[in-house]
């Protein structure tokens, strides 16, 4: 990982009067992860697209390997593309559909190559028995493989994965996309994938980019976009969080008795929300304590519970599995924080 | 008491599984105004027409009526006429309703053309027989408004001279107006199946507009295609109204020949000879609608994927 291999130079799209993308700049690293992660509506997909030359563009330009493809047709990119819906050529069997792009006056490479090369992508996917297996013989999973398989044969410069695993059961995704990135580094092909799926990006990703009415909001490692959001929405969107009024004076903010640091973006005086992750704050059974319990629901690894506040407010509290016994409903709690910074909006 | 007890559970038990029996017979009840209307327009005269085939007139089984319409040349010609008529039309129907079932599937999917365009040829498919060919009677007829402009300045010309009209051309021509609305209608929705991200994997692997629908659009509707024209083929194989009511003098193709063997204004109406020549029309009829069949059997299962 070290030359950009993809730059998104402030790129917009409208549709009519909404705006897709409103000035995206986006890197992206020789081998790298990227995903882009957002609400419906935020332009990640429209941002993926384009990049594969399958969307057109109002303003901005795209560089791959520095080279301007801002006008250049999709099928001269040499971009693999998985898409959300199964795009496997129903004639096809998985092996004939992985060959497909080899066969292209693009990429052609003789019959005993390109039936070497598809056997070997099978392989890598798993698939290898299933080589004459038609699409309607296979499962979703299985056709998101053959689709990636596929991708991959004409070795791409970027490898473009558009929500590949929303289709698929939550067992089926979370293999499918732990084999995904098995393959990605394997391969080291650079790489997008585009989600709104949190789980699934902070799982995958090298980066993850998280988008909001076509800007980037904040792009970063999975853990620094968890633990030090830039924005409400970043800190808000990725993640579970507590919002907890206190008192900010300059970088500190005064919640539940302790004194946090504030993360930068944060508001620098006066009465403000600290989003706080529950895995953040610890419950423990105190008589005297003015929290309590109501709820607790042991979750196999951890233990979440719904605390009610001296003054009202209800968070929710994650601590070891092994609380769970101890935390019972209407159980007096003393409640404290464990976290080095919260991001903290205005009220 | 613990008889009593015995012969209740029985008896619920007995009671329970012919609810149960009910339960599973009663759905059927839903198809039976279809079998009811299968059976007395469809089977039923198919059967007459089969046993009435190999039957002489007394009833008696025999190979005569089918051997003798079979190895006449007049029949044979005349069958083959129709076969013609019906492939022809077909294909003509065939390529130009798939062109425009592209064209209109490329629009907007709720557009008004489109929403026009298929009410339109919703009755249009439908509208053959007699109002059809006095439509074309009166636009290319001898006394057409058509012949009569053309004759006024051209009277030389392919249209100033009508006969073409009451033959085999004309009744193709006319069959056309049928059979591409037809065609439309049942191919629309094959090529509404070509997913959009197909040709988007396509383009992103490389691919040009014709190696996609070389390698994937024309594979992937050939066999819709040729399911819809085997549709047509049987469609114009089967028509009779239209052609009875344009060709009024005799019998160029086997519907009307059936006619008229079944009512001769001659004296020659000969039931066993209509038999034979139906049956003739039922066997191709009965292999074209296997093909179809088959041919769907494939597209539907590359629909579940």
């Amino acid at each position: 990982m070290s030359s950009v291999a993809v730059q998104l130079n402030d790129i917009a799209k409208s549709f009519g009067p909404v705006k897709a993308l409103a000035g995206l700049t986006l890197e992206i690293k020789e081998g790298e992860l990227v995903a882009l992660l957002g609400p419906s509506g935020c332009g990640k997909t429209t941002a993926l697209r384009a990049l594969a030359g399958l969307q057109d563009l109002d303003r901005g330009q795209i560089l791959v390997g520095g080279k301007d493809i801002t006008f250049q047709a999709a099928n001269h990119r040499g971009m693999g593309m998985v898409f959300q819906a199964y795009s496997l050529f129903p004639h096809m069997s998985a092996q004939e559909n992985v060959e497909y792009g080899l066969k292209l006056k693009a990429h052609k490479v003789s019959a005993e190559d390109r039936r070497k090369k598809s056997s070997e992508l099978l392989e890598l996917v798993g698939l290898s028995t299933h080589a004459g297996h038609y699409p309607h013989q296979m499962s979703g999973g299985q056709q998101q493989r053959v689709a990636l398989a596929r991708a991959l044969a004409i070795e791409p410069k970027v490898l473009l994965l558009d929500e590949p695993l929303s289709a698929l059961d939550a067992k089926v995704r979370i293999q499918l996309r732990d084999e995904i990135r098995r393959i990605q580094l394997e391969v080291g092909t650079t790489t997008l994938f585009v989600t709104h799926d949190q789980e699934e990006a902070l799982g995958i990703a090298d980066r993850v980019g998280v988008m909001r009415d076509g800007v980037l909001q904040q792009i970063a490692v999975p853990q620094e976009l968890y633990d030090r959001p830039t924005s409400a929405f970043v800190a808000e969107f990725v993640g579970l969080t507590n919002p907890i009024r206190g008192t900010v004076s300059g970088s500190t903010v005064s919640i539940l008795g302790s004194q946090i640091a504030t993360l930068p973006g944060s508001v620098t005086s006066g009465e403000g929300t600290a989003l706080v992750r529950p895995e953040s704050i610890r419950v423990e059974a105190d008589p005297s304590g003015s929290a309590k319990v109501v709820t607790s629901s042991f979750l196999g690894s951890v233990c979440r519970s719904i605390v009610d506040l001296a003054d009202g407010t209800r968070i929710t509290a994650q601590s070891a599995s092994s609380q769970a016994s101890v935390l019972r409903a209407g159980t007096s709690v003393r409640v404290t924080l464990d976290t080095p910074a919260v991001f903290v909006k205005s009220l | 008491m613990s008889q009593l007890t015995q012969e209740a559970i029985t008896g619920s038990a007995a009671r329970g599984s012919g609810y149960r029996a009910w339960r599973r017979v009663t759905p059927y009840f839903g198809v039976l105004p279809f079998l009811t209307l299968a059976t007395l327009f469809l089977l039923w005269p198919t059967i007459s027409v089969m046993t009435g085939a190999f039957q002489d007139s007394k009833g008696h089984f025999t190979f005569t009526s089918v051997h003798d319409v079979w190895t006449s040349s007049t029949h044979l010609a005349i069958f083959k006429n129709t076969l013609l008529l019906s492939g022809e039309t077909a294909l003509i129907g065939a390529i130009l309703g798939a062109l425009l079932s592209y064209a209109v599937a490329t629009g907007k999917p709720d557009g008004i053309l489109r929403r026009i365009w298929v009410s339109a040829t919703g009755v249009l498919a439908q509208f053959g027989g007699v109002m059809l060919a006095f439509g074309f009677v009166a636009t290319f007829g001898f006394n057409g408004f058509i012949t009569t402009f053309v004759k006024s300045f051209a009277p030389h010309s392919f249209f100033a001279n009508p006969s073409w009209l009451y033959g085999i051309t004309g009744l193709a021509f006319v069959y056309c107006f049928f059979q591409i609305p037809l065609m439309f209608i049942v191919f629309l929705p094959a090529i509404d199946n070509l997913r959009p991200n197909w040709r988007e994997a396509s383009d992103s692997l490389g691919g040009s507009t014709w190696e996609y629908w070389r390698r994937v659009g024309i594979p992937v509707l050939t066999p819709s295609f040729l399911g819809s024209s085997l549709l047509l083929f049987a469609n114009a194989f089967s028509a009779y109204a239209t052609a009875a009511s344009l060709i009024s003098q005799g019998s160029i193709i086997t519907p009307l020949e059936i006619s008229g063997s079944l009512s001769s204004e001659t004296g020659l109406a000969n039931a066993a000879t209509a038999k034979a020549l139906s049956f003739g029309m039922v066997a191709v009829v009965v292999v074209v609608m296997a093909l179809y069949t088959l041919l769907r059997r494939k597209v539907s299962k590359w629909e579940k994927s």
